[in-house]
Formats: C-alpha cells, structure tokens, sequence
C-alpha cells in the first residue's frame, strides 16, 4: 500500500503567516485572540482572533491584485503559495489536487453593498475555489469540503483516501474561514460566545471565541518533496461518524466520537500508543464534556492533550487543518504545547490536558474534530 | 459480488419518482413549500421535527423517506455501516440569506443552526439511527464520477457496508433532489460512473 506523507505545512491567523511563526507565538505563550470594537459585526466588545488587514495587504500585493480577490481568497492564496515554495509540488500537474476546507466561504460578501464588487457567484463555494485553482493555474478542478467543524479534519482524510486510490499523488488541503457579522451574530443568537477567551475544559469555560485564518497542508505520496531533516510522518488512518442524536448538540455519551477514534486507530495500526491529542475543545460546555466522555470510552484519558482554540479561537473550516499542522510541528519538534486558557478541570471525566510546554518525543498523535450535524472525525499521523 | 444501485429516488419540477416511477405529481405553478407539504403527507408517518427544518433539509428529508421506506439499514448493516455522501452546488446559501436577513432585527438561531449544507446529513442519521461516515462535498454541477468512485472506495475498504449518495441542490425556489442507494447486492444496476449519471438524468 501507498504510504501518504504529510508534507509541509502553513498557518495563517492573526499570530503569524507561517507555521514557523504560529509555533513559536505559541510556545512564547502568545495567543491570538484580543478584544475587539467592530460594530459592524456586533453592537458590543467580543473576543475574537483577527488576521491583520495591513499584513494581508502588504503580502497580498506582492502576489496579485487586490480587485480581483475577495479577502478571504487572498488569505487562501498566501497559505497556498507559501505550501507550494516550500516544497516545489508541481501544482500544474494531472496528479495535484486541491482541497478546500471552508464553512462558510465568502459569505461576508453579503454584508457589503453591492457584494463588495465581486459578482454574486463568488459566494458559491466552488466557484471560490475555482479562483484559487486558476491563480495558480492548477490542471484539475478543485474539491470543497463543507462539513461543519469537521470540513478540516475531513478534508485530510479525503485527501489520504484519493491518494491511495491513485487518483492523485499530492493533494494540497486549504482550510480558511473569516470571522464575519454572519458568523458571530449566529453564535451570538446561541449564546454560545464567551465574553473572555474561551477557556477549553476549564470549569470556568463560557463558550467559543470565534477566530479567522487559513492552514494549508501537502499530502502527498512522493517521498523526494519531505524536508530532508523532517521527521517523516504519514497519515496513519482517518475515521468520520455520526452521533444521530442532536443537529445542534453532541452525543450524550461521546460514544459516536469514541467509535471514530477508534476506527482511525485501527487503520492506523497503532494499538493503543498515541503520544499526543489534538482535541477539538470548543470550550462550550456540552461539546467539552462529550470530548471527556468519548476519550475515557476510547481508553485515552492518560494522553496529553490540548486544544489550540485558545490561541487560534475557533476558526471553524479551518480549524481541522491549522490544529493538525501544529500537531505536524509538535511531533516534528517535539514539543508539547500547553492548552491555552486552561486551569481547572471542568469536564466530568479525567484527561490529561498539558499545562505547560514539555519537551517530549511525539511520534504518534490523533486529531479529531466534532460539528452541528453530530459529525465527528479523527485522524492519524504517525512518524516513520 | 458487485456495488449496485440498489434503489433510487429523485425529485424535481414538482415531481417524485422512485426507482423511474411517479409517486406524485404537481404543477409547476405549485410553491415548494405547498409540494414539500404534500410529499410529506404522501408519506404517511409522522415526523414533527419535518416542520423545523429549512427547506434543504425538508427537501433531503423527504427524498431519504421514499428512498429508505420499507429498509432498515441500521439493523441490517449496523448503525456504524451506513454511509451518507452528499454534494450540491448551493451549499446552505438559501437559509444562509434568509438567516442573515433576520440579523438586523433579531439573529434568529433556529435559522442559523441550517446555515450548514451538512445538517441534511444530521438529519437524516436522527430520523435514520445512521451513525457510520457522512461527508458533504460542494461540486458546480452533479459530478457522478467523484461521488462513484468515493462510495466504492468507502464500501471497498470496509469503511462502510452501504452509502446513501445524495445530491441536493435548492436555491430560490429552484430545486433538484437525486437520492441512491449503494450496497453490495445481486439486485440491482452496477454502481458506476455512467450508470450513476443515467439514473440522475433519468
């Protein structure tokens, strides 16, 4: 069988437009999310985790023209063209195929007048991504994953699935959402916004903080595009579910999340040896307590565990592949990172969620993910 | 044995056909909502969570209905081994605008909670006790190819024993619903590309 490496990655959120300069933020112990005044997006003061304007433009500009792209599109390209230099995939190639991870897309198109100049189509999400294929000017037509929370996590192990069926040998996977009035007033309307930073499985938790940015990916069969002093690392299993039981709430038993895991790690034939977690952790009181249940279920409530929305907040269709590219820097370099916000347990069963940052060899990790809808996802990498 | 299409529902202009035949028939004159209303009292069991749900998600709903009538998928294959794979073009964009045209005056979170595409999939693994792997996929138009090739892939490597392929689209009263059933069985029409696409044209 094919072995599908997880390549280079990139982060772009408002600590940095690198993976190298998220990481590091993260070990300083910087965190992305500030209180912002945007009245346009809501009437009070909210935490949120914004990519900054004048970075954007400055960047964008060397790349393309501002007029033809909408600035969810920019973030996008920047993530993408930074994967592509880093590991000179031939992204014009029949065997290149891109993914793109988004819930949401360009929906803040409609809240400017007029959709901002774009025409209307541009919040078709296809047609998003057919904008991103062109700039680069890629052969195939790209796929979009648009699967709530999970679209990230998802978008992986599609891509490990279309690689192993020798459609393709690289798939890139994009994975970006903005942080809009749409999106915040809904949240909002669910009471679901912490007015401080969220604080993942802390007992203090409030709810989400909602972030924007992009992660991006390269998943690919062609050993010669690794790093040659990076740890090589594939993607070990993947595994989706459904809980069946609420379209807005989790399982009542985090069983449904559990039989994910445990699927994932059964193709991924590591046993019971996973190093590290990267959980989803919301920080709503029902998804964090679902995720404690589902982990004690899977025999897993030893592993160290974080969840990074406490630096990137929640940024929805991005979320799954920002969190597994620092899952990536974590097993490549070793280092645990803590999860941000978090003091006292707050969930009914045991985890071990990492305090602080420990320098640890990490050749195992899970990622998983859960959504409005009852999905759930986790996957593998594993070091080789 | 081979991945068949087992059975087939769609609806469009007004019309349900299971497997090529006519179940009900409107005029094209017919709002979607008055239609929606009448298929679902075609069916005959009540659902009252029908009556909460977006117009997308009635619309999935009642195709899965006639699609899934007399099976039950999770007993025969186990919850975990029924698969949902669904695309459209429009993702939620319908509720999406209606959602945000409430923003304004007061948010309403009964509409936000559809502003995904993927609640189709929720949906219908509540009504269905489906708990096995459900993925969403946003295509310009129906692309038979990707969604043959994923379901067999899911059945070939044990990842699931039977997908539900959907294709969904609604978006200002314009409407298109094709539902399949793909599972290992010696009755039926071989899952693949072309065979897809003339059950979808059909």
């Amino acid at each position: 069988m094919k072995i599908v490496f997880a390549a280079q990655g990139n982060i772009i959120s408002s600590m940095g437009f690198t993976a190298e300069e998220n990481f590091s933020a993260m070990e300083q112990g910087r965190t992305g999310i500030q209180k912002i005044t945007r009245e346009d997006f809501l009437s009070f003061s909210f935490y949120a985790s914004l990519v900054d304007d004048g970075k954007l433009n400055k960047k964008f500009s060397a790349l393309g023209n501002h007029l033809n792209y909408t600035r969810l599109e920019e973030i996008f390209i920047l993530s993408i063209a930074d994967v592509i230099e880093k590991s000179g995939v031939d992204v014009k190639s029949e065997n290149t195929l891109l993914i793109i991870s988004t819930t949401k897309g360009n929906i803040n198109l409609l809240e400017e007048e007029n959709y901002g100049g774009f025409s209307e189509k541009r919040l078709l999400l296809a047609k998003m991504a057919s904008e991103i294929t062109r700039y680069f000017g890629m052969k195939n037509y790209p796929l979009v994953v648009s699967n709530a929370c999970i679209s990230g996590v998802l978008a992986i192990i599609t891509a490990q699935r279309l690689i192993y069926s020798g459609q393709y040998d690289n798939v890139i996977v994009s994975g970006g959402d903005l942080v809009s009035e749409f999106t915040l007033s809904g949240f909002n309307s669910f009471k679901a916004l912490s007015d401080e930073p969220c604080k993942p499985y802390d007992a203090a938790r409030k709810g989400i903080t909602l972030g924007e940015g992009c992660g991006t990916l390269l998943l690919t069969s062609n050993e010669r595009l690794l790093n040659i002093n990076d740890k090589k690392i594939k993607v070990a299993g993947g595994s989706v579910s459904n809980d069946a039981n609420h379209i807005s709430g989790p399982s009542r038993t985090g069983e449904e999340l559990a039989l994910a895991v445990s699927n994932a790690m059964k193709e991924a034939e590591c046993g019971s040896a996973i190093d590290f977690i990267s959980a989803h952790g919301t920080a709503t009181a029902f998804n964090d307590e679902m995720e404690s249940k589902a982990f004690s279920v899977a025999g897993l409530q030893n592993v160290p565990l974080n969840s990074m929305k406490g630096f990137f907040g929640h940024t929805l269709g991005a979320a799954g592949v920002i969190e597994a590219v620092v899952t990536l820097e974590t097993m490549k370099r070793n280092v645990l990172l803590p999860s941000q916000g978090f003091q006292n347990s707050g969930v009914s069963e045991q985890l071990n969620i990492i305090t602080q940052r420990e320098k640890r060899e990490v050749n195992t990790s899970l990622k998983t993910a859960s959504g409005f809808g009852g999905c759930n996802a986790a996957v593998i990498f594993k070091s080789i | 044995m081979s991945i068949c299409i087992s059975t087939y529902c769609s609806i469009r202009n007004n019309q349900i056909k299971l497997n090529g035949e006519a179940l009900l028939t409107k005029g094209v004159e017919v709002p979607f909502n008055e239609f929606i209303k009448s298929a679902y009292d075609l069916n005959a069991s009540p659902y009252l969570k029908f009556f909460k749900m977006d117009d997308l998600c009635k619309l999935a709903f009642i195709t899965s209905e006639f699609l899934l009538k007399n099976r039950k998928l999770s007993e025969q294959y186990g919850a975990e081994n029924v698969s949902l794979l669904f695309a459209n073009t429009s993702s939620s964009l319908d509720t999406d605008i209606n959602y945000y045209n409430t923003v304004k005056d007061f948010a309403s979170p009964s509409l936000f909670v559809y502003t995904l595409p993927n609640i189709m999939l929720g949906e219908i693994s509540i009504r269905n006790k489906f708990k096995g792997e459900n993925a969403f996929f946003v295509f310009d138009n129906f692309q038979a190819d990707f969604l043959c090739n994923y379901a067999t892939q899911l059945i070939r490597e044990q990842k699931a024993k039977t997908v539900v392929i959907g294709w969904v689209e609604l978006l200002n009263e314009n409407y298109e619903a094709f539902l399949c059933l793909a599972e290992e069985t010696p009755n039926g029409t071989e899952l693949t590309n072309e065979n897809l696409n003339k059950y979808y044209n059909g």
